[in-house]
C-alpha cells in the first residue's frame, strides 16, 4: 500500500511496517542536497515529529514522522550520498522504516490521486 | 505559494522566465534563485567556465561635481567613506562602506572614477537609504543621481574574459578593479573587471532597453550559463566575502568585520588625511587597540552544515558563548560545509576549535584563514 502525507512524505505500508522517504515532488523543490541526518534505529516518535533533516546548499528542512512508530531501521546509503535523495527519492534514497503504533493508521492518508492533485 | 505579485521587476524577469528560472523576493526584488541545472551544476560552472548573473536589483548611483573637479566629489564622498577616494586614479574602481556615527556599517559599495564623475553600485536592500544619505552629505558640491534606467549583469569565472573577447570586445588589458566603457552588441556598456564570486570577472552596467539583447548574446555562448542567487551566495561563500546585513551591518565595524583592508594609509592614523568620516573616533581607537570581537572563517569538521544564527561556544556543552555564525552553508568547491562568523577576541586564531550549536548539538568547528577558495582576479 502506498500512501502520501500532505507534508510531502511518502510510505509504503507492508506487515505493520512503513518505508518512509520524501517525493519526488519534495526533492525537486529541495534543490541538490548536501546532508542527512536520520534517527537512531530503536527511537520512537508520534505523527508530526521531526524525524529526519535534509539540507540543501542552501537551508535546512525538517522530514516529520508521518504516523506515531518506531524507527526499526534507517538507510544509512543516502546519509553516505546525499545526492541519492535528489536521483531517486521514491526508490533507493528510503529514509528509514517505521513499525507503526497503529498498523491501520496508514488507511486514513492520501493515496496516489489525492497527492497528485496536492501537488498539481 | 508566496504571493510576489507586489515586487520590483529587472529588465531581464522575462528571460529568466524563459529560461525556467524559480523566482523567489529578494531585498523587494522577484530574482531568480536557482534555473533547471541547480544551485550544484551552476557554482561548479562558474568555477569551471562562466556564469552569468542578473544584479540589476543593486542601486547605480552617480556622483557629478559642481565645480567639474572630480576632486571635489572625491573629497565630499570622504566624508561619508573611510576609504581615499581622492588617490582613485581614473578608470579605477574601489571597495569602501558608508559608516555611521558609532562606526557601524550602513552598507557596503563600490566606487569607480569616471573621470568627469564617480559611478556608485550599492546594495539593493539599501539604495534608497543610501541615496538619500549621499544626497544630505553631498548636495553642496555634488549632483547625485540614482540611474533608474539601467541594468546590471556580472560575467564571472575563468572564461568570462576569452567569452567578451570572441563576442565583442578586447577586454584582455583591464586589470582587476579597471572600469572602461566598452561598445557589446553595439550597445555602449560600462564594464568593471570585479565581481562577487572569488573569481576572475566583470561586472557589465547596460542601458535597460538593451539589456536581454546583451544577456541573451552572451547566454548564446556555449560556456555561459545562468546562475541565481543561490549559487551566487555559495561562490561569495566561498571566497570569503561578506553579505551587507548578514555578515557586516550597523552593530559591526571595518575592524570587527575584518576589512580594515578598505581603509588606505590615507585615511588611518598618520595618514594624509586621517579620520573625517563618521565613527572615525571609534575606529580609529580599534585599529589601534583592537576590537573585543572579529569576523573569521569557520570550517565544520562534520558533514552537517552550519547556518547563519548558530551560537559558537567554547565547550561542547554550550556554557561559555564565545561568538555566532552570520552565513554559513555548504561550499560546492571546497565540497563540506563552511561559514563565516565573529567570535571574541580570544579565539581568533587559526586553528582554534569552537563548537556551533546546531540543532541541540555542538558540533566542531574550527577557526580558519579566508578564503574558502584561492580567489583567481587578474591583478
Amino acid at each position: 500500500m502506498l500512501k502520501f502525507t500532505d507534508e510531502h512524505e511518502w510510505l509504503k505500508v507492508e506487515a505493520g511496517v512503513a518505508t518512509v522517504g520524501i517525493t519526488e515532488h519534495a526533492a525537486g523543490q529541495l534543490g541538490d542536497l548536501v546532508f542527512v541526518e536520520l534517527p537512531e534505529t530503536g527511537s520512537t516518535f508520534a505523527k508530526g515529529d521531526t524525524a529526519a533533516t535534509v539540507e540543501s546548499v542552501k537551508a535546512a528542512s525538517d522530514v516529520y514522522c508521518p504516523l506515531d512508530g518506531e524507527i526499526v531501521e534507517v538507510n544509512q546509503a543516502i546519509v553516505d550520498d546525499p545526492s541519492l535523495v535528489n536521483s531517486d527519492p521514491q526508490g533507493a534514497a528510503w529514509f528509514f522504516k517505521l513499525k507503526l503504533a497503529d498498523p491501520n493508521a496508514a488507511d486514513a492518508l492520501l493515496d496516489e490521486a489525492a497527492y497528485k492533485e496536492l501537488v498539481a | 505559494m508566496e504571493d510576489i505579485s507586489h515586487l520590483k521587476h529587472t529588465p531581464l524577469r522575462a528571460l529568466h522566465l524563459s529560461l525556467g528560472a524559480r523566482m523567489v523576493p529578494f531585498a523587494g526584488y522577484e530574482m531568480p534563485v536557482q534555473y533547471p541545472d541547480g544551485v550544484m551544476k551552476e557554482h561548479l560552472h562558474t568555477r569551471t567556465a562562466a556564469g552569468l548573473f542578473d544584479v540589476s536589483h543593486m542601486g547605480q548611483v552617480i556622483v557629478r561635481p559642481k565645480s567639474g573637479k572630480i576632486e571635489d566629489a572625491a573629497l565630499a564622498l570622504e566624508k561619508l567613506v573611510p576609504v581615499d577616494v581622492l588617490g582613485l586614479g581614473e578608470g579605477r574602481q574601489r571597495y569602501a562602506i558608508f559608516t555611521n556615527a558609532e562606526g557601524g556599517i550602513l552598507d557596503d559599495l563600490m566606487i569607480a572614477n569616471r573621470g568627469d564623475h564617480l559611478f556608485l553600485v550599492v546594495n539593493a536592500a539599501c539604495k534608497d537609504a543610501d541615496f538619500e544619505h549621499l544626497k544630505k552629505g553631498l548636495s553642496d558640491s555634488c549632483e547625485v543621481t540614482m540611474l533608474d534606467d539601467r541594468a546590471l549583469i556580472a560575467l564571472q569565472g575563468p572564461h568570462a574574459e576569452a567569452v567578451l573577447g570572441e563576442l565583442w570586445a578586447d577586454v584582455s588589458a583591464m586589470r582587476f578593479m579597471d572600469v572602461a566603457e566598452a561598445d557589446l552588441h553595439d550597445v555602449t556598456c560600462i564594464i568593471s573587471r570585479s565581481g562577487y564570486t572569488g573569481e576572475d570577472g566583470f561586472e557589465i552596467s547596460i542601458p535597460s532597453i538593451s539589456a536581454a539583447d546583451v544577456t541573451q548574446r552572451l547566454l548564446e555562448h556555449p560556456d555561459v550559463k545562468p546562475i541565481g542567487l543561490g549559487a551566487r551566495d555559495a561562490l561569495r561563500l566561498e571566497a570569503g566575502l561578506c553579505l551587507y546585513g548578514n555578515d557586516i551591518d550597523t552593530t559591526t565595524t571595518p575592524v570587527e568585520g575584518a576589512i580594515e583592508w578598505a581603509m588606505q594609509k590615507a585615511r588611518r592614523a598618520g595618514g594624509a588625511r586621517e579620520g573625517g568620516f563618521p565613527g572615525a573616533d571609534r575606529i580609529l581607537g580599534q585599529f589601534a587597540q583592537g576590537a573585543s570581537r572579529r569576523r573569521v572563517g569557520l570550517k565544520p569538521e562534520g558533514r552537517a552544515p552550519v547556518r547563519g544564527g548558530a551560537n559558537l561556544f567554547a565547550d561542547t556543552e554550550g556554557k561559555t558563548l564565545v561568538g555566532k555564525v552570520t552565513s554559513g552553508g555548504f561550499g560546492p568547491t571546497v565540497d563540506g560545509p563552511i561559514a563565516m562568523g565573529y567570535v571574541d577576541a580570544t579565539h581568533t586564531d587559526n586553528g582554534t576549535a569552537v563548537y556551533a550549536e546546531v540543532r541541540g548539538k555542538y558540533l566542531p568547528v574550527v577557526v580558519t584563514a579566508l578564503p574558502f577558495v584561492k580567489q583567481t582576479y587578474k591583478r
